[in-house]
């Protein structure tokens, strides 16, 4: 127990570090996955057939492959970083906004009909319908799934620990190889600043999800 | 619906968004050109490097690591959809004293890292890195199962359950042979997801030195030479693609058969599973 309150100058670290990961992370991939999911449904054939593929290979790549790519192949190629965290930003945000891009889509298609074919009776072109009408309905339906697949980012951020970045998952590695008859508690702790993210985030998705249920 | 979002494109429409796509073809293209110049600066074409693939012993690493890979998934699976089913009759049970304990449990599961439950099963029980591998992904998922299923049956109507206990079944009878089966019929699409999700989680098993696809790569790559690691790479990281895609096909697959059903009468499948099923 002890070694937890003696190790809270690392875990604080860890802990900011991977609320940075996570925070940076997720608005570069809110960004690209709502680009992604806006050119899924343009009438520009290639830009649908670019989003499409991009979504579909990267759902289907597990994490540390992406990981390995931009911690370990990456720098043989002589793309070298000063820093392992952007490595790390790069892997989770290409992963999440395939996420993101499936999520936002869901939710434009989501939006009723009329919706659309009212903007374009007034005479608006593609990009003011998605722009004014659809997005701002689309995101605010799907917020819940939004906020699920942050929580799931920043439990994918612990993967970053693996790979030369000290988050709060590689802080757990280094304090439980320095306190080997503690290991339980070193992990415990990581688990308990963990959770003092994910079950927050979790609520605020439930409450949000009641909210908008109400709202319909 | 893409289609409600736009008019019918007019000539000049199609113009421009050739023009736009054929720019985007010539960009990607000089994006990937430039990607294989560097790559053949550093000599990754060169044939000696990608005829380790000629050598049995190449393919029986990447072989073993695949088995690796989907043994540790096959075996997490088999356990883990009946704790799923489990710890679903527990979460929901009438009893407090059994739903208070497991939902603080779910909830506990849910919000952990897979990879942090491996590195603790491995490192306090002291166990093999497979056992490591197939607790953490165990738990973790039964976690995920039990909410799909949850989220199933309390998408079946009411009447269902008022029906079976009408008819002098107990509850947890009425919970085990009427809800249950429709539940898990309903949410078939979101368990099959998810399975996916467990398949893709093994790669998790390289942190905790399991000897899984990845884990093979590096081995290989320290063995050989670190010129071969990108090939290798190249190689497993489309192995694992390849499985992962034909699984998430058969999600698919599975889902269009339910939805022909449920045109017959059966109830459509609920999207609730959607917000679950993220990872």
């Amino acid at each position: 127990m002890d070694v937890i309150i003696e190790s809270l100058p690392q875990y604080w670290d860890g802990f900011l570090r991977t609320l940075f990961l996570a925070a940076v992370s997720g608005i570069i991939a809110l960004v690209v996955g709502t680009l992604l999911a806006a050119a899924r449904v343009s009438p520009v054939a290639a830009l649908r057939g670019f989003s499409m593929a991009y979504v579909e290979v990267v759902r289907n790549t597990p994490l540390t492959i992406a990981f390995f790519f931009a911690a370990v192949v990456l720098p043989r190629l002589g793309v070298t970083f000063q820093q392992f965290e952007v490595a790390a930003i790069i892997a989770l945000s290409a992963y999440t906004s395939a996420f993101i891009a499936e999520a936002v889509r869901s939710g434009v298609n989501s939006v009723p009909v009329g919706q659309a074919e009212a903007a374009r009776s007034i005479g608006m072109k593609f990009s003011q319908v998605l722009s004014l009408i659809i997005l701002p309905q689309a995101l605010r339906t799907v917020v819940p799934p939004l906020i699920n697949i942050l929580i799931a980012l920043v439990k994918n951020s612990s993967v970053a620990g693996a790979f030369f970045v000290l988050e709060l998952f590689g802080y757990g590695k280094q304090l439980a190889n320095d306190h080997g008859d503690a290991v339980m508690w070193v992990l415990v702790g990581v688990a308990i600043f963990y959770l003092l993210i994910t079950v927050p985030l979790g609520y605020l998705a439930h409450l949000v999800e009641r909210k908008v249920a109400i709202a319909r | 619906m893409s289609s409600v979002l736009y008019d019918v494109p007019g000539p000049k429409a199609r113009r421009v968004s050739l023009i736009g796509s054929v720019i985007g073809v010539v960009l990607i293209a000089a994006l990937l050109a430039w990607a294989v110049m560097t790559l053949a600066q550093q000599g990754i074409f060169q044939a000696q490097r990608w005829a380790i693939f000629g050598q049995a012993d190449v393919w029986t690493l990447l072989a073993n690591g695949i088995g690796a890979t989907l043994s540790a998934a096959a075996i997490a699976a088999v356990i883990a959809f009946p704790l799923g089913l489990l710890l679903c009759l527990m979460r929901i049970s009438d009893v407090a004293w059994i739903r208070v304990p497991t939902r603080i449990v779910l909830e506990f599961l849910r919000g952990m890292p897979v990879v942090l439950m491996m590195l603790f099963v491995l490192l306090v029980f002291a166990t093999s890195s497979f056992i490591a591998v197939v607790a953490g992904l165990v738990l973790y998922n039964a976690a995920i199962f039990a909410e799909i299923i949850r989220a199933g049956i309390q998408s079946l109507p009411r009447g269902q359950r008022e029906a079976g206990l009408a008819i002098g079944l107990t509850s947890f009878q009425s919970r085990l042979t009427i809800e249950l089966p429709q539940a898990v019929r309903r949410m078939l699409p979101s368990l099959v997801a998810q399975l996916v999700v467990l398949l893709k989680d093994t790669s998790l098993g390289y942190i905790v030195a399991y000897g899984e696809l990845l884990r093979a790569v590096q081995v290989m790559a320290d063995f050989l030479g670190p010129q071969f690691l990108f090939p290798v790479f190249f190689v497993a990281a489309a192995i694992y693609i390849a499985i992962n895609l034909a699984v998430s096909r058969l999600a698919i697959w599975i889902e269009r058969r339910g939805s022909k059903k449920a045109a017959g009468g059966v109830a459509k499948a609920p999207t609730a599973g959607v917000s679950t099923v993220v990872k």
